[in-house]
């Protein structure tokens, strides 16, 4: 190092190649996820009204402050962790996934449990194994399951005169101390199509169809929750066309979906267990689809590993949905299957360049 | 095999490229992965080729090529001419080094030479008198008259090392004797800044095409003989359709990508062919030169000229002057940027190559060598310095980058936990090292960086690895051996016994026939033996001078084998060498054990002697 100092020359840090970068950064990205995310927030806050927007503020505040809170803990930098802008994705998925107007320590809850329990408890961003939002959500869904299955009437179904609660009614909904005893309004709370099919055992799916209130006021799944999937459908399709992730986990997991409900229709028999539309544009979908199923730190790492990732989770769903006790399952399909994640890495690795085939990752090493 | 080749890169939006008509009329095999970094090429390719004055001193390392450092066949002092050899190559995988100028040695030694690690390395230093006197030169007038062999020991004697970036000795490359049905000439020139190979081929396309006849006249006239290169030189492009107009030359331009002009990216993207892991092309009947290689064989074999300089590109927004140079191997790096306008304060760090494969050089002092293709000198705002890396977060970015469809996140993620098994079962050593995965990576992680060092962690690993289980085998046969000797005493001892045995019978028969005490007869042997061991101390000086020359024998047999093994003799040879220390080990083994004897026996005899022999008497001595 003498030669460098007596030269007078370069450098002071000895960098490595690549020397250039293309400028895309983790928050990038997650600020593409943030924005991609604005046309189903726009849907659901249209039709359920300022519950969403409020959960969402709840989320954000909550998860920003754990994230701190967690950071700060583990004694690293503050401001360089928060500027990642993953926990803000995690409060999004949270604020969405929960009905709007559920009360505001259910959203804290299930942040909270994300963001400590689910993120850092496990080494922080990209290390959880399980998905944190899911974690937090499937958390409220056993502990408090009336809650979070009170979703309220979407706003096609309310009789005639009724509308929306405005935004200070919807405030002191989620914040009842607001309100004091005697202000408290409830809000109209109305099935979720998928409830309401998983209902119906005597009658034929277009009779069905034609006398639920959440069907007639639909096109294809339900009031609203239509608009809501084909909302985060067209979020998902922006994150695909800016290369966030890969066609492979949604395309897999919504084939796989749309296969088992076709196979299973039944020629819309009373035992059907639902239309091809009910199953894509219904729930949880394309959420899942395209948000958590996506999520990479969670998911199978390769091509083909995430077609399989997304095709079980797609199975599931459908499993659960039809034989299960729950209306929809996408967060459980996820988790279970995050478990499985690194099983499924063991036995895709793609097959490398001047390689017959892929090998396996528990290939035992080779002794010439 | 590992590093890429050469070459250079990009698309981009200013750059015209090759009209699209031509380039789907060819038949490609897309490679996966790649990236496409910003060109940036137009900027050093303002100019033509420029020479510069001779620097004040040229310092030529001893290594600017893979294999054996050149031997120096100079002294201090020497007067050189231009061309004549002044270190010669040292074993069959090395080139030899010559004088780029005439002048005088001024010294032999360690200086800062161009190396990732930033060491040293020997050179020698000449001073040009500036008379550019030349060695005498042999040129082949006529190449298609001369044979494969020739040719060569011609490029072998011109010192010529892959340009492009490897430095892989081109004589070894070319007389593999595998055989070969497809020549591909690498014009790619894929990694961004770069254009030394573009201006080569726009300036001197004729020689380029007579090299290329000359490989394949050494190769046999191969199938096919395909010039590779990207879209984005279509002034190379034109002026190559041209030049190679009466041949049987291919020429296929394919659209920008990095790492394209990586050796085995573009034998897949030309031939569809993949070269297998741990095999080099020659074995898939495939051979992979840089176009700039390709020139030095022509200027070798044409004009006589050894590999005395090349073509270098100098640009980034550091210089204000980027241009091409063709510059005399050996010429300070300092001196080439201050033609170019390089200042200082003008750019934080000097890359020789590109920006994706190139390294920071830890001196300008350091000379342009055989692969200096390029030296970039960026400016802040051109190439800023990465942030701190984040977490990974598993975005599969870098798989989607990487081209040679290895999982990179995975690879991290194991090289992290020094997960050896793991890394190679994810083919880690299938890495080119080409820097797409970095190069995306949202969390600014230095993947490459824990690639080669795992690298280097398993190499080493291999290397002990190695050397554990040569001495696991050596102790394993020497315990065979003394399992071998123990059996050979034994049966030994029992012959002897029932021989002895054999022997007093006789005796005792004999006796009884001719009356003779039989008592007389054990008692005459008796003293024979004890007079054989008349003078015990004598003896025994006898045994300890015998077990000290088996000892020495023993040793250098030894070494001699280790040094064998080290070495790598030839297998007949080791195992000359392997029986001679067997047998010194036999021999020692031997005077070990007749000194253990008579030492023990010398302890036991008294014993023996004043409990119950005491006619022996007189003849022994304690």
């Amino acid at each position: 190092m003498s030669l460098i100092a007596s030269s007078g020359s370069r450098p002071s840090t000895l960098t490595t190649s690549p020397h250039d970068h293309n400028g895309r950064n983790t928050a990038w990205i997650m600020q593409q996820v943030l924005l991609s995310m604005l046309p189903g927030i726009v849907a659901l806050t249209g039709f359920f009204g300022w519950g969403t927007l409020l959960n969402l503020i709840i989320a954000c505040a909550t998860a920003v402050a754990c994230e701190a809170a967690m950071v700060a803990l583990r004694k690293r930098s503050v401001s360089f962790y928060l500027r990642d802008c993953s926990a803000l994705v995690t409060a999004l998925l949270i604020a969405v996934t929960l009905p709007p107007l559920a009360p505001w320590w259910l959203t804290v809850i299930a942040t909270g449990v994300a963001i400590i329990i689910a993120k850092h408890l496990y080494g922080g961003l990209g290390y959880n194994p399980f998905n944190p939002a899911m974690v937090g959500y499937v958390v409220v869904l056993i502990s408090f399951p009336v809650p979070v299955t009170a979703w309220p009437a979407p706003q096609p179904l309310l009789a005639s005169g009724q509308e929306l609660l405005g935004l200070w009614e919807s405030l002191y909904h989620v914040f009842p101390f607001l309100a004091g005893a005697e202000g408290h309004i409830d809000a109209m709370t109305a099935a979720t199509p998928l409830d309401v099919f998983k209902h119906n055992h005597s009658l034929m799916v277009d009779q069905f169809y034609e006398v639920t209130p959440v069907f007639t006021h639909g096109y294809w799944a339900g009031a609203g929750w239509e608009w809501v999937n084909l909302g985060f459908l067209a979020g998902g399709l922006y994150l695909l066309y800016r290369k966030v992730f890969t066609w492979h986990g949604p395309v897999a997991m919504l084939a796989a979906l749309a296969v088992l409900a076709i196979v299973f229709y039944d020629g819309g028999s009373s035992v059907s267990k639902g239309p091809l539309s009910l199953h894509l544009l219904s729930g949880g979908t394309m959420l899942g689809a395209f948000f958590i199923v996506t999520d990479p730190v969670t998911s199978a790492v390769s091509n083909r590993g995430r077609l399989i990732y997304g095709a079980l989770i797609g199975v599931l769903i459908f499993v659960i949905r039809s034989w299960g006790n729950y209306p929809d399952a996408v967060a459980f399909a996820v988790l279970l299957m995050n478990f499985a994640a690194p099983f499924i890495d063991y036995y895709t690795l793609p097959r490398t360049y001047g390689h017959d085939k892929p090998t396996r990752a528990t290939r035992p090493q080779e002794r010439e | 095999m590992t590093t890429p080749s050469p070459a250079t890169r990009s698309p981009s939006t200013s750059d015209v490229l090759i009209p699209a008509r031509q380039v789907a009329a060819q038949q490609l095999w897309p490679i996966p992965g790649g990236v496409h970094p910003p060109a940036n090429k137009q900027q050093a390719l303002g100019e033509s080729i420029c020479t510069p004055p001779l620097p004040e001193l040229l310092v030529v390392p001893l290594q600017q090529h893979i294999g054996n450092p050149a031997t120096p066949v100079v002294e201090v002092g020497d007067v050189v001419a231009k061309g004549q050899l002044i270190a010669a190559p040292d074993g069959a995988l090395s080139v030899g080094v010559h004088a780029p100028a005439s002048g005088t040695i001024t010294a032999l030694g360690d200086y800062p030479v161009p190396h990732p690690s930033g060491l040293s390395g020997p050179c020698i230093v000449l001073s040009p008198d500036g008379d550019e006197r030349w060695t005498e030169r042999r040129p082949i007038a006529n190449y298609a008259h001369a044979t494969p062999a020739e040719l060569l020991a011609v490029i072998r004697g011109a010192g010529i090392a892959g340009l492009g970036g490897a430095g892989f000795p081109s004589a070894v490359k070319l007389g593999s004797q595998l055989p070969i049905d497809t020549l591909i000439i690498n014009a790619a020139e894929c990694e961004p800044y770069i254009t030394a190979d573009d201006i080569l081929m726009r300036e001197r396309a004729a020689d380029i095409v007579l090299g290329i006849q000359i490989l394949a006249h050494i190769l046999g006239q191969p199938a096919q003989v395909v010039i590779g290169i990207e879209d984005d030189k279509p002034e190379a492009y034109e002026i190559l359709v041209a030049a190679c107009a009466d041949t049987t030359i291919r020429l296929v331009a394919f659209p920008a990508k990095y790492p394209s002009g990586g050796e085995k990216q573009l034998i897949q993207l030309l031939t569809g062919r993949e070269v297998p892991s741990d095999q080099i092309p020659a074995e898939i009947g495939v051979l992979c030169h840089n176009v700039a290689t390709i020139y030095s064989v022509a200027r070798a074999v044409v004009h006589g000229e050894p590999q005395i300089s090349r073509i270098t590109t100098v640009t980034g927004e550091g210089c204000t002057q980027p241009r091409n140079y063709e510059v005399l191997i050996g010429t300070p790096i300092r001196h080439l940027l201050a033609l170019s306008g390089f200042t200082a304060s003008s750019s934080e760090r000097v890359i020789m190559g590109g920006p994706m494969m190139g390294f920071v050089l830890s001196s300008l002092d350091a000379p342009v060598i055989k692969t200096t293709n390029c030296l970039l000198a960026p400016s802040v705002a051109e190439m800023p310095p990465l942030p701190p890396a984040q977490a990974c977060i598993r975005c599969g970015l870098c798989a989607e980058a990487c081209p040679a469809s290895l999982l990179p996140q995975q690879l991290l993620w194991y090289s992290q936990a020094g997960n050896h098994a793991r890394l190679q079962a994810h083919n880690l050593f299938d890495c080119i090292e080409c820097g797409a995965c970095s190069y995306v990576c949202p969390s600014h992680i230095p993947l490459v960086q824990y690639y080669r060092a795992s690298k280097g962690e398993i190499r080493a690993k291999e290397k002990e690895r190695i050397a554990a289980d040569l001495a696991r085998q050596r102790f394993a046969q020497h315990q065979q051996r003394m399992a071998r000797l123990q059996e050979q005493r034994e049966i030994k001892r029992a012959a002897r016994r029932s021989e002895l045995a054999g022997a007093i019978d006789s005796h005792t028969t004999t006796a009884t026939v001719s009356g003779q005490p039989a008592e007389d007869l054990i008692q005459a042997a008796a003293r024979r033996a004890a007079q054989k061991q008349a003078s015990p101390a004598q003896q025994l000086a006898a045994l300890e001078r015998r077990l000290v020359a088996a000892q020495h024998l023993r040793d250098t047999a030894h070494e001699k084998w280790l040094a064998g093994t080290v070495d790598h003799l030839p297998t007949a040879q080791l195992d000359g060498l392997r029986a001679a220390l067997e047998e010194a080990e036999l021999r020692l083994q031997g005077a070990h054990n007749k000194l253990e004897a008579l030492r023990s026996g010398q302890k036991e005899r008294p014993r023996s002697h004043s409990d119950n022999s005491p006619d022996n008497d007189g003849q022994e001595s304690p």
